[in-house]
């Protein structure tokens, strides 16, 4: 209930935007495409050997809040740069976290398949950093805005190919109330 | 001459124990099952004659030995397997051997052998290598084992035969790590499974709807350090491969990445970004102790460990674009490595020190590479465009990675001299980042 209300506002303040900025929609998404961090799935161990100890420990993962993705934003291959295109998305996010004191957001870097998977890790991670820096420049305290990289483990396009790796280089903004 | 040898009864009890727990916990896994392709072969390798063993029991022996020492000497590159067809002549034991009849095929080496049944259930494997030309015989050993160490036993055999015709320790009875992937883009399932060297036997020791990253194997081959996300952030976890059991060792505000053991197995090399911004840390294991060695803005990671853990090396973009440099382990007199090309990292030391196996970006494709350290050469192995997480064989010969083919993710083996290639294929989904174990020394021959 609580979830659908804020999509409905969200909605409300995309249109609002869209109408008085003529810039790109911040359009609202159900939360299906984008990945709320931890969402009480846990991993299974288990041994291989000798003792045949299987310790098949379910370690669940904290329960979140019900999160919605209001947008993303792209980058180039192995840049944070947010290029002026993607500074109105961000922008459009700074002024809904203004207007919406209550509203925290965690910030998801990643990148494209191509490179080496840990320095990608550190890649994603820098672009949500350059994007929590470019929000706090314009307004939205520290505080309210967590970061996470999820490297080139999370495509959000599974292809090997051009069209792939420019959806997959971003970062999302998952919000929480 | 005969030697004589037994196998610990450990390792009938691990098998024995595995089998129960694969049924028991992870029945749906038994689908990934890793299968080899040779790509590219070598065209003047030892012709080595190798006569299929003889087999007294009832019906079929549990496991063609002499088939998997076989498909274990064709896949190293240095040898060329006689067609049996040609063979003149099928000896068993050491009195039927004619040199002349292998002379007049060209081979260099001959191994043969027998497998037996024996009254209490186990096997008796019996071999001998020879050199056809000084007509003397090189090795020979006997084995009584159970049914599920005759692959062990038959890659123990390829090892010997290895190391004797090439003067180099045999990989063959060595394990590899890696992570699957399968599922869609919403409800993807990854496994951190542990295999033979040759893909068979897969395992999973980890399955979790959330990535896996980066395992990397003791030294002592009896754990696994990797990067877990089921905490919806990257955590650094150890796992024991034999019993499960896994402890969380980095957790840290912000990225908990890239693992790598010192030599002794004491302390743990890792990316930490819990100062802002990742930085090379070693953390010492018994007590947790952080020690920072690296201090810029810039990115540090995938750290790896000289041999003698003299040194470090690592992957920073300090310089505008990732390249790998080195330090000495305590931090200090950090040097440039690479200078060619615009991408260059995850650098992993051969056993021997003197070459790093890296990743290098050409015309926007990622390739396994080499690098010389004597003299900075960067040789590229590879024609494939999106290689990564290259690790070296534990005897120096061959470089284990990651690539795409045909759109789904493959492990591909290459020699260090880039002229024999093969793949390793899951028949679902994707199998990514590989790491090759160390020598296994529990078992000694006379």
């Amino acid at each position: 209930m609580k979830n659908k209300l804020i999509i409905s506002l969200l909605a409300l303040f995309a249109i609002s935007l869209a109408g008085c900025g003529g810039q790109q929609a911040v359009k609202p998404s159900a939360s299906g495409t984008g990945q709320a961090a931890g969402a009480g799935q846990g991993a299974e161990s288990a041994g291989a050997g000798q003792t045949g100890g299987a310790q098949g420990s379910a370690l669940g993962g904290q329960q979140q809040a019900p999160a919605v993705v209001l947008h993303t934003v792209h980058f180039a291959f192995d840049s944070s740069h947010i290029d002026s295109k993607n500074r109105a998305i961000v922008e459009a996010n700074a002024a809904y976290m203004n207007a919406n004191p209550q509203v925290t957001v965690t910030l998801q870097g990643n990148t494209d398949e191509r490179g080496t998977r840990e320095y990608n890790l550190a890649l994603g991670e820098r672009r949500a950093q350059s994007v929590k820096r470019m929000m706090r420049v314009l307004g939205v305290a520290s505080d309210r805005m967590k970061t996470v990289s999820f490297g080139a483990e999370k495509p959000v396009a599974l292809g090997h190919n051009r069209a792939a790796w420019r959806l997959n280089r971003r970062v999302d903004f998952v919000y929480s109330d | 001459m005969q030697h004589s040898i037994s196998m610990s009864a450990g390792r009938s009890r691990w098998y024995a124990m595995l089998v129960g727990l694969c049924l028991a916990i992870f029945a749906q896994s038994v689908g990934a099952v890793l299968t080899i392709e040779i790509t590219k072969g070598l065209e003047h390798g030892l012709p080595i004659a190798i006569v299929p063993f003889s087999w007294s029991g009832p019906g079929r022996p549990a496991q063609d030995v002499s088939a998997v020492i076989k498909a274990d000497l064709v896949r190293s590159g240095r040898f060329d397997a006689l067609p049996t067809r040609d063979f003149l002549s099928m000896p068993h034991a050491d009195k039927q051997v004619v040199f002349k009849d292998w002379r007049l095929i060209k081979a260099e080496a001959l191994v043969i052998g027998a497998v037996r049944a024996l009254p209490s259930g186990q096997y008796q494997v019996q071999f001998r290598l020879y050199d056809v030309f000084k007509q003397k015989q090189l090795a020979g050993f006997l084995y009584v084992v159970t049914a599920a160490q005759l692959r062990t036993v038959a890659h123990q055999i390829s090892d010997i035969i290895y190391q004797k015709l090439t003067g180099v320790q045999g990989a063959f009875n060595t394990r590899i790590a890696y992570i699957t992937r399968t599922g869609g883009v919403h409800h993807p399932v990854f496994r951190l499974q542990v295999a033979d060297s040759d893909g068979y036997d897969p395992r999973t020791i980890l399955r979790s709807p959330q990535p896996l990253m980066s395992p990397a194997w003791s030294p002592d081959g009896t754990r696994l350090a990797y990067v877990s996300f089921e905490h919806g952030h990257s955590v650094v976890y150890i796992q024991n491969v034999d019993t499960g059991a896994r402890w969380k060792v980095a957790d840290f505000r912000g990225i908990n990445s890239a693992p790598a053991w010192s030599p002794g197995g004491r302390r743990l090399a890792l990316s930490l970004s819990l100062s802002g911004h990742p930085e090379i840390y070693v953390m010492t294991l018994s007590d947790g102790a952080l020690k920072r060695l690296t201090d810029d803005s810039a990115i540090n990671t995938e750290p790896d460990w000289s041999p003698h853990g003299r040194h470090i090396v690592f992957t920073s973009d300090r310089s505008g674009s990732p390249q790998i440099f080195r330090m000495n382990a305590n931090g200090g007199d950090v040097e440039r490595l690479t200078f060619e090309g615009n991408y260059n990292a995850a650098p992993s030391y051969s056993p021997n020190g003197k070459l790093l196996a890296l990743i290098t970006e050409q015309q926007g494709q990622f390739h396994a590479a080499i690098l010389h350290l004597r003299d900075s050469a960067l040789q590229v192995l590879t024609d494939t465009s999106l290689d990564e997480s290259p690790t070296f064989a534990p005897n120096g010969q061959m470089i284990l990675y990651a690539t795409i083919v045909h759109g789904r993710g493959v492990l591909a083996t290459v020699s260090v001299d880039g002229s024999v290639r093969q793949m390793l294929k899951t028949n679902e989904g994707d199998v990514r980042e590989p790491a090759w174990s160390p020598f296994d020394h529990q078992l000694q021959a006379n």
